[in-house]
């Protein structure tokens, strides 16, 4: 399979890279890793007439504290921040969901800012970003906006970004809290039939509707002091679990209810 | 409908490749059609059987889900670059030879060149991190034990595992 007919541009710093996407309108499409964007474009359920490949941006690909704010350049790769000390000590559970992306191969050029902007709802970062109450910055030719993760995410494959947004940071605030990410697969490079992240008092699931959610009524249980068993029975409250090959809704919901009462007992051990 | 087309120089097992070729050509492509080294397969393009791994600046990819312009200006590595002291094979190629770890064989060069970075990055993996290794790797042949044990012999056989141009460190 091969992509349709494109223009590839290639830039070296995101100023190019706006200019560009200003340029070339709606035909225009960012190329960071291209593992969500040239499979799709292989199966032309995306047929961009220009890709602006934002693989020579090194400024893009940086981790770094500022302050007590963990940044992570949006072009660094899965398997960079897996392997970062940094992000290890600030957010554990960033690090353990991107060694659980794809394969190796995959984390060796998927990155997290293009795992996080295709939006799938059944993917670990997504999930992961919005249990631990990320905020991206994004910049335009009108200068930078930062935008929190519960804004984020409007739809399927769908965020919140305008279409000349380039995504260049992720800031985390540093977790002192206990933490647990749970990954239901049945082959271990699939998506995530259900995945649940936890951090401190968010709990987010994956694959349990069009967008990741939070497990809003799991939460409020927890904050009543509630235990893993009475909040993990309410994890699936007002989800929309989708029903495909990988699984009926029902059963969704089921490992929606079992993941989170065990990443909540882990979680407890780690605080 | 205008074909886009851009000179694009890799090196390729320590040689220069340089080809103008379509924008939307994929790395497996480049290599295959353009340079004429078929050791490298398509297996389910789609990226998940890792039948057309290579190395990139020493890293495993899957060459089907890279473009050949992502490519340009840096070092690939395929199959037919793995050489070593096993009469022209490398230690991993010999594991895969002593241990049966094939049969089909279709598999095989993207298994290799997995293992090959496996070996650069971990020198004494367990059966387990062989494993997880392997995950971006599908064989429908040997149920993936022989293949585990033929790492593992590489991995005791203290012969350069690295292939002469991977790039890696």
């Amino acid at each position: 399979m091969i992509p349709a007919p494109f223009r590839h541009v290639r830039v070296d710093t995101v100023e190019a890279a706006i200019a560009a996407l200003i340029e070339h309108g709606d035909e225009a499409k960012l190329l960071a890793g291209g593992h969500s964007l040239l499979p799709i474009m292989k199966l032309r359920l995306a047929t961009p007439g220009v890709l602006v490949d934002l693989g020579g941006v090194s400024s893009l690909s940086t981790i770094r504290m500022d302050g007590e704010e963990l940044v992570i350049g949006a072009g660094t790769r899965h398997r960079d921040v897996h392997q970062s000390p940094i992000v290890t000590s600030a957010a554990p559970l960033l690090a353990y969901a991107s060694s659980l992306v794809g394969d190796p191969q995959v984390r060796n050029r998927g990155t997290i800012g293009g795992s996080i902007v295709h939006a799938d709802p059944a993917a670990d970062l997504p999930c992961a970003m919005l249990a631990l109450d990320a905020r991206f910055v994004l910049q335009s030719s009108t200068g930078l906006r930062s935008i929190g993760v519960d804004e984020f995410f409007l739809g399927f494959w769908t965020t919140a970004m305008d279409v000349n947004e380039v995504m260049v940071e992720i800031r985390i605030p540093r977790q002192e809290t206990g933490w647990s990410y749970q990954k239901f697969t049945t082959r271990s490079q699939d998506w995530a039939t259900v995945a649940v992240a936890v951090a401190g008092g968010r709990i987010s699931l994956a694959s349990m509707a069009e967008t990741p959610v939070r497990a809003g009524a799991a939460e409020a249980e927890l904050a009543q002091g509630k235990g893993p068993v009475a909040a993990g029975a309410l994890a699936d409250a007002g989800t929309r679990p989708p029903e495909d090959l990988r699984a009926s809704s029902d059963y969704r919901r089921n490992l929606a209810q079992v993941l989170t009462e065990r990443a909540l007992v882990e979680a407890a051990t780690r605080r | 409908m205008t074909a886009y087309t851009s000179r694009v120089e890799i090196t390729i097992n320590g040689d220069r490749a340089a080809h103008d070729v379509e924008d939307r050509t994929l790395l497996v492509h480049f290599i295959r059609e353009h340079e004429g080294l078929t050791g490298t397969h398509v297996g389910c393009d789609t990226s998940n059987c890792g039948a057309c791994t290579v190395l990139l600046d020493g890293d495993a990819v899957k060459s089907c889900t890279v473009l050949a312009v992502q490519a340009h200006g840096h070092a690939v590595t395929t199959v037919e670059g793995l050489s070593g002291p096993y009469d022209g094979r490398s230690a991993v190629q010999e594991g895969f030879r002593q241990c049966h770890g094939l049969q089909c064989g279709y598999c095989t060069p993207g298994m290799l060149m997995a293992c090959t970075a496996l070996l650069a990055s971990n020198p004494s993996p367990t059966g387990r991190d062989v494993r997880h290794a392997l995950e971006g790797n599908l064989c429908r042949c040997t149920g993936y034990q022989m293949i585990v044990d033929s790492v593992l012999w590489a991995a005791e056989h203290p012969a350069d595992n690295r292939s002469q141009h991977s790039g890696a460190a």
